[in-house]
């Protein structure tokens, strides 16, 4: 007599949970383009009009690039966050995906990575316009660039994903995102500043940029646990 | 209201004004001269406005973790203290940096701290104010990053260079300034205390009023 195949271990179902979720937002969004699009074009103007209104006669503001390219970030993050669970919403596959027979952190894990992957496809093409636009040295030390980019994204998206996850059967939810979302990250945004205008000085102290570096990583490993736990105790109704 | 509620409330009235002659009595400060003395209302109020985002982050917890509607009542008042008591900080301290800096308002660590932990506050109350039902669930969500702002607005001057006084200038007062500072300190502490009794009751005599409706309807 044969019986049901052996449960795999907890690790690995929790790692294919957060696959699947990840995959599902991934080729929706493959098809549609539609987070990917707007997000990147929201953000390119963000970055234009600051261009149009700060540069005068061919010169940035100095230390301005790094202020700007994360208010772009900032802003377009919560066009893409938001959006990414109003289609849940609309779909009704929400509550599909909450009934799914697997962790609830998965799922959050899940969407973040989603978000991520999405703001940092948005940020390969914003890095190189604000340099371009601003004159700024931002590629003279790349892996620093790309540790503070990551790290300010998750800690940005792992606090975004949590309250536009909350937000989804909220009233007037569109309003209030920005309005919770934006004091929480301040910090986030203003690690991500300093470390990546420290990148921009024309004697790059690494020191100061390991600092900031190990600041935001401190604030993604607060930001996710306190997520992880909250998204179970606020989804489970 | 309970039986302490009364003489507790004289007593905090009594107390703050006492405070005004105990502080014009304290010593003039050797640099500053008379200025600092904003100081005795300024610490007492940001202790407070520390204690009230930490009550309302654990109390949320709780919420989160039990359910029990009395635990979201104590959240949703520690809020509005938070709110309230952010106000006199960031009202106290840019008087006193004025005179002492020269400057209203710097963006150091400490300052932009404590303005993100007070719009925190505002953006818990706002969703409770307009999240519609189910807000409780997500304002408690949003409480729990407050009371995670608290540990790095304490610890913001000991780590970064600011000129906003350490957190070690109140072990070292000498005895003729200390027992003013302790004195407001509790004045406030018993202040904080009433407020927060005075806005329970209020929030259990509107569930009740609620339960009334409810059962009237039905």
């Amino acid at each position: 007599m044969t019986g049901p195949p052996p449960a795999p271990p907890s690790g690995s179902r929790f790692a294919r949970s957060v696959w699947l979720v990840l995959r599902k937002d991934l080729t929706v969004e493959v098809r549609s383009g539609e987070i990917a699009y707007t997000t990147l074009f929201f953000a390119v103007s963000c970055v234009l009009i600051f261009a149009f209104a700060l540069v005068k006669e061919g010169r940035a503001p100095e230390g301005g690039a790094a202020g700007i390219l994360w208010i772009a970030i900032l802003f377009a993050s919560t066009l893409a966050l938001g959006r990414g669970f109003e289609r849940e919403r609309q779909a009704e596959t929400l509550r599909a995906l909450l009934l799914a027979p697997v962790p609830r952190p998965a799922i959050y894990v899940g969407k973040l990575l989603g978000i991520v992957a999405l703001l940092i496809a948005a940020e390969a093409v914003l890095l190189p316009l604000v340099a371009f636009l601003f004159t700024a040295r931002l590629f003279a030390h790349p892996f620093w660039l790309a540790g503070i980019v990551l790290t300010c994204t998750v800690g940005l998206a792992s606090v975004g994903t949590l309250f536009a996850a909350m937000l989804v059967r909220a009233r007037s939810r569109d309003m209030l995102l920005p309005v919770l979302l934006y004091p929480v990250v301040v910090p986030v945004i203003i690690a991500g500043v300093q470390g990546t205008a420290a990148l921009l000085q024309p004697t790059v102290d690494l020191e100061i940029v390991r600092f900031w570096l190990l600041l935001l990583v401190t604030f993604d490993v607060v930001f996710v646990v306190l997520a992880l736990w909250t998204f179970e105790a606020v989804m489970s109704d | 209201m309970p039986k302490w509620f009364s003489p507790a409330a004289i007593l905090c009235g009594l107390m703050f004004v006492v405070s005004p002659v105990l502080i014009a009595r304290a010593p003039d400060e050797a640099a500053m001269g008379m200025v600092y003395k904003i100081y005795y209302y300024h610490m007492p109020s940001a202790w407070m406005f520390l204690l009230a985002p930490l009550v309302c982050g654990v109390s949320s917890a709780f919420f989160l973790a039990r359910g029990r509607p009395e635990d979201d009542r104590r959240a949703w008042a520690a809020a509005e203290l938070t709110v309230l008591f952010g106000a006199l900080t960031l009202i106290t301290g840019p008087l006193w940096a004025r005179r002492a800096w020269g400057t209203w308002w710097v963006w150091d660590a400490r300052l932009t701290s404590s303005l993100v932990g007070w719009m925190i506050g505002w953006a818990y109350l706002i969703l409770r104010r307009y999240g519609g039902p189910g807000s409780d669930k997500l304002a408690a969500g949003v409480a729990l990053f407050g009371a995670a702002n608290v540990p790095f607005i304490y610890i913001s001057v000991n780590y970064w260079r600011t000129i906003h006084p350490p957190t070690t200038v109140v072990p070292r007062l000498p005895v003729d300034m200390g027992v003013p500072l302790w004195f407001c300190v509790f004045a406030f502490l018993l202040l904080f205390m009433l407020l927060m009794t005075m806005r329970l009751r209020l929030e259990v005599a509107r569930a009740r009023l609620d339960a009334l409706y409810v059962a009237h309807d039905e």
